[in-house]
C-alpha cells in the first residue's frame, strides 16, 4: 500500500458525527401509500380543501408514471408501501408556540449538531427554520424579518396564513407531474419552508434550514418555495443531516425558485445525509428536484452545492432563464467515498435574450465510489446571444472508485455561445511526495489539495458555510488515501 | 551529519545505486556530478523518502538517527529539504497556504506554537523577493502554470522559508538561464552556515561557478568512483566523463 493509500484510509475512517437517534415520542403513519394516507395528512395539517385536492391531483399522476432509470446509480427496487408517510414529534398541544415549549430532547439534538437556534443565532445573524422529521419546529428571528415585511416559515403555516401566494406559486416552477419524485412530494409533502420577499427588500439576514430525518421507515418529503419579488434579494442556506441506520432512506424534496424583474436568490446546500458505512450498508437515497426559474428581466439565480452525504444523491439545481438579461449559476462540489453513488449536476434553461448561465462541477470520487456529473444546456429559438460556459473537473483519489461526464447540449439559436470544458485528474503520488517532503502528512496534504481543487466553488458559499465546507470534505475524506 | 554507507537501491526491479559510500559534515558543500543514468536523482529521491525507490541494502544516519526508519515527513520536520528537479503543481493551493501549513507541522513537531501570521507575511514577502519572484506569486497555486524558471526559483523560496540543516539542491540547475541561475546560487550561498550541509547534485559544472563547493563527488552506475576539491569539476569539464573511463552511453 503507497502512503496515498494509507493516508486516504486513515482520512475516510472517520465515523459519522450526526449518527445519531434522538429518543422522542413520535406520532407516525402507519407504513403505505394512498388516498386515505393522504387525506389524513391533509386533515392533520387541516389543510383547506384546495390544497388536498392539488395533493390527491399529483398522487393519481404518480400512480400512472415510473420510476427513472436513466441514472448512472444503481439500488434495489424500493416498495413505496414500506415508508411511512408522516411522522411528527408527539407535543401535548399541536405545534409549540415558543422555544420553552419545545421538547427539550429536540433542542438538544439541534446543540448537538451546532444549529444556532437561541443566543447563538442572533450572534451567527441567521435565521433558522428547523425541520425535524416531517414537521417545521421553530423559526427564530420572526420579529426581525416580519419588519422588513420579509415572509420566512413553514410552508404548513403559509398554507393559511398566506394561501393566495402558495396558490399562485407552488407547483408553477416543478409542476406536480414534472418527474417521479416530484409527483410523489406532491401528492405527501409534510412540511418545509416558505420564503416571500417583498418588492425592493434586501433579506436583512440569511435565512437556514435545517432538515434531519429521525425516525426509522419514514420518508422526508420536503417541499421548499422561494419568491423573491422585483428588486429584491435573498441568501438562502440548507442543511442536512440524519442518524446512522442500516436500511435506506428516502428523501424526495422539492425546491422551487422564483426570482422576478431584478430579484436575485442565491441558494447554498451543504448537504451531509447519513451516506452508508464502508461496506455500503444503509445511508440516504436523495431523489430532489430543486429548480428556479428567472421569470422577471436581468434576475438570477445561483445555485452553490456541497454534496458530501447520501448513499445515492439524484439531483439537479436548474434554472429557467425566460426573463431577458437573467443570469444562472451553478456551482458544486460532490464527494463520493466508500460505497456512494452520485449522479448530480444542473440544466441550464435559456428562452429569453441576453441569458447567461455558469456552471463549475467539481466532482471528488475516492474508495469505491462513483460520481457522475450530468449537464444539459438548453438554447432555446427566442435566446438571442445567450452564452453558456462549463467547466467541469474531476478529481480521482485511488484507483477504485470512478468519475464520469454527461454533457448535453442543445442549441437553437445561432448567436449563442456555448462553451464547455472538462479535465479529469487524480491526487498524484508526486504531488503527496512534495506535500510530505515539505513537512505535511499525507492525510493533510490529500484534504489541502481536494480543498484547493473546490476552490472556486468554496468561494460562493457565504463564510460560516464555507468553513463548515471544508471541515465536511476533511471528515468525508478520512481514510481515502488508497 | 549525514553518513551514507554501502547505500543500494532500486526503481522498479532495476538496480541503481549498488554500494554508495558517502560522508557530510556540518557546514560542507558538496557536489555530486555524473553523466545521466548514473543514479544521482535516486540518490536525491532516496534520502527524501520517495516510496518509489526501494532500499535494498546499506545504512544512512542523519543526525544520529536511522534515516531510513524515519516517515518522509519526519525526514524533512529534522530539516532536509529536496528541492526537486520537476517541482509539480498543486492546482488551488496557494504558495502561501502550502508554505504556512508546512512551517505550522514542523513546528509542531518541534513542539513550537503555530506560526504568528503577520511574521508569516512579512517573512514570505521577504524571501519572494530574494529569490525575484513578484509577491503575486505567493497567492498562486502551487507552482500553477509557472515557467521552468519560476519553478526553479520557487523551490528556492521555500528552502529559504523552511531554512533546513540539509539541503538537496537535484538539478536545480538545468534548464536555468543565467540570471535564474544567479538567482538560485544567492539563495544557496546565503543558507551556507557552519551548522548546515548542502548537496548539490548537477550535471554540469557551470553551477558551481556560483556555488563553490567543498568537495566534488563523481557517480558512475551507481557508486562513487572519484572524489576530490572543487578543481574535480573543471578537470571534469575539461576532459568529460571519458577521462574517469566512463562510457555515457552504457550508464543512459
Amino acid at each position: 500500500m503507497s502512503e496515498s493509500d494509507k493516508a486516504v484510509k486513515e482520512l475516510i475512517k472517520r465515523e459519522y458525527e450526526h449518527g445519531f437517534v434522538t429518543e422522542i415520542e413520535s406520532e407516525t403513519f402507519e407504513p403505505g401509500l394512498n388516498e386515505d394516507v393522504i387525506r389524513r395528512l391533509s386533515a392533520k395539517k387541516k389543510e383547506p380543501e384546495w390544497m388536498l385536492e392539488w395533493r390527491l391531483k399529483a398522487y393519481h399522476q404518480w400512480l400512472e408514471m415510473e420510476e427513472p432509470e436513466w441514472a448512472h446509480v444503481n439500488f434495489p427496487k424500493i416498495d413505496y408501501n414500506s415508508i411511512a408517510y408522516y411522522s411528527a414529534p408527539k407535543s401535548k398541544d399541536d405545534a409549540p408556540k415558543s422555544l420553552d415549549e419545545v421538547d427539550p430532547e429536540l433542542l438538544k439534538t439541534y446543540e448537538k449538531l451546532g444549529i444556532p437556534l437561541h443566543e447563538r443565532a442572533r450572534l451567527a445573524g441567521v435565521a433558522v427554520d428547523a425541520v425535524f422529521d416531517s414537521v417545521s419546529i421553530t423559526t427564530t428571528f420572526k420579529e426581525k424579518l416580519t419588519e422588513a415585511g420579509v415572509i420566512f416559515c413553514p410552508i404548513s403555516e403559509a398554507v393559511h396564513k398566506h394561501p393566495e401566494l402558495i396558490k399562485k406559486y407552488i407547483g408553477s416552477v416543478v409542476p406536480q407531474k414534472d418527474n417521479f419524485f416530484a409527483a410523489l412530494n406532491s401528492a405527501v409533502f409534510s412540511d418545509g419552508s416558505f420564503v416571500y420577499i417583498p418588492k425592493g427588500v434586501r433579506c436583512p439576514l440569511e435565512l437556514s434550514t435545517y432538515f434531519r430525518i429521525n425516525e426509522a421507515n419514514t420518508g422526508q418529503f420536503e417541499r421548499t418555495l422561494i419568491v423573491a419579488e422585483e428588486g429584491s434579494h435573498v441568501s438562502y442556506l440548507e442543511g442536512c443531516t440524519a442518524p446512522m441506520r442500516d436500511e435506506n432512506q428516502l428523501h424526495a424534496a422539492v425546491v422551487e425558485l422564483v426570482a422576478l424583474d431584478d430579484a436575485e436568490i442565491k441558494y447554498s446546500t451543504v448537504q451531509n445525509w447519513y451516506p452508508g458505512d464502508e461496506e455500503g450498508k444503509g445511508g440516504i437515497y436523495n431523489f430532489v428536484t430543486k429548480r428556479g426559474a428567472c421569470i422577471g428581466k436581468n434576475s438570477k439565480i445561483s445555485w452553490t452545492q456541497v454534496e458530501t452525504g447520501s448513499a445515492i444523491t439524484w439531483k439537479y439545481p436548474s434554472c429557467v432563464l425566460r426573463g431577458e438579461n437573467s443570469v444562472g449559476e451553478f456551482y458544486s462540489v460532490a464527494l463520493t467515498n466508500n460505497f456512494q453513488q452520485a449522479d448530480t449536476g444542473t440544466k441550464m434553461i435559456h428562452l429569453g435574450k441576453n441569458t447567461r448561465s455558469t456552471i463549475i462541477s467539481k466532482g471528488i470520487s475516492a474508495g469505491k465510489s462513483n460520481s457522475s456529473y450530468r449537464g444539459l444546456v438548453r438554447i432555446g429559438p427566442g435566446a438571442e446571444n445567450a452564452r453558456n460556459y462549463t467547466q467541469c473537473d474531476s478529481l480521482l483519489i485511488g484507483d477504485k472508485c470512478g468519475a464520469h461526464t454527461f454533457p448535453y447540449i442543445e442549441n437553437k439559436n445561432k448567436s449563442a455561445i456555448v462553451e464547455h470544458e472538462a479535465t479529469t485528474s487524480k491526487v498524484s503520488d508526486d504531488q503527496l511526495f512534495l506535500c510530505q517532503q515539505r513537512g505535511i502528512d499525507a492525510e493533510h496534504a490529500v484534504s489541502m489539495i481536494v480543498n484547493g481543487f473546490c476552490k472556486e466553488v468554496f468561494k460562493e458559499l457565504p463564510m460560516e458555510f464555507a468553513v463548515e465546507a471544508t471541515k465536511l470534505l476533511e471528515v468525508s475524506l478520512e481514510g481515502s488515501v488508497g | 551529519m549525514l553518513s551514507i554507507k554501502n547505500l543500494q537501491a532500486q526503481v522498479e526491479d532495476k538496480q541503481i545505486l549498488k554500494g554508495l559510500n558517502l560522508e557530510i559534515k556540518a557546514g560542507e558543500v558538496h557536489a555530486i556530478m555524473g553523466p545521466n543514468g548514473s543514479g544521482k536523482s535516486t540518490l536525491s529521491q532516496v534520502l527524501a523518502g520517495n516510496e518509489a525507490f526501494e532500499v535494498t541494502g546499506g545504512s544512512v544516519r542523519y543526525q544520529d538517527q536511522d534515516l531510513l526508519e524515519m516517515s518522509t515527513e519526519d525526514r524533512a520536520r529534522e530539516g532536509l529539504f529536496l528541492a526537486f528537479q520537476y517541482p509539480v503543481e498543486i492546482p488551488g493551493v496557494s504558495n502561501l497556504q502550502f508554505l504556512k501549513t508546512a512551517i505550522n507541522n514542523i513546528r509542531q513537531h518541534r513542539g513550537e506554537g503555530e506560526i504568528n501570521a503577520a511574521e508569516f507575511m512579512k517573512l514570505a514577502k521577504e524571501k519572494i523577493k530574494q529569490v525575484n519572484l513578484n509577491p503575486s506569486f505567493l497567492k498562486r497555486g502551487v507552482n500553477e502554470g509557472f515557467s521552468g524558471g519560476e519553478k526553479k526559483r520557487n523551490e528556492i523560496m521555500q528552502m529559504l522559508m523552511l531554512e533546513p540543516k540539509l539541503a538537496i539542491l537535484d538539478e536545480t540547475d538545468s534548464g536555468l538561464d543565467i540570471d535564474a541561475l544567479r538567482v538560485v546560487a544567492d539563495g544557496v550561498n546565503a543558507l551556507r552556515s557552519p551548522e548546515r550541509a548542502v548537496i548539490m547534485v548537477t550535471h554540469y559544472q557551470r553551477l558551481l561557478d556560483y556555488i563553490v563547493p567543498d568537495y566534488v563527488h563523481v557517480l558512475s552506475q551507481g557508486r562513487i568512483i572519484k572524489s576530490g576539491g572543487k578543481e574535480l569539476a573543471l578537470e571534469l569539464e575539461e576532459k568529460g566523463y571519458g577521462w574517469l573511463g566512463i562510457d555515457e552511453q552504457a550508464e543512459a
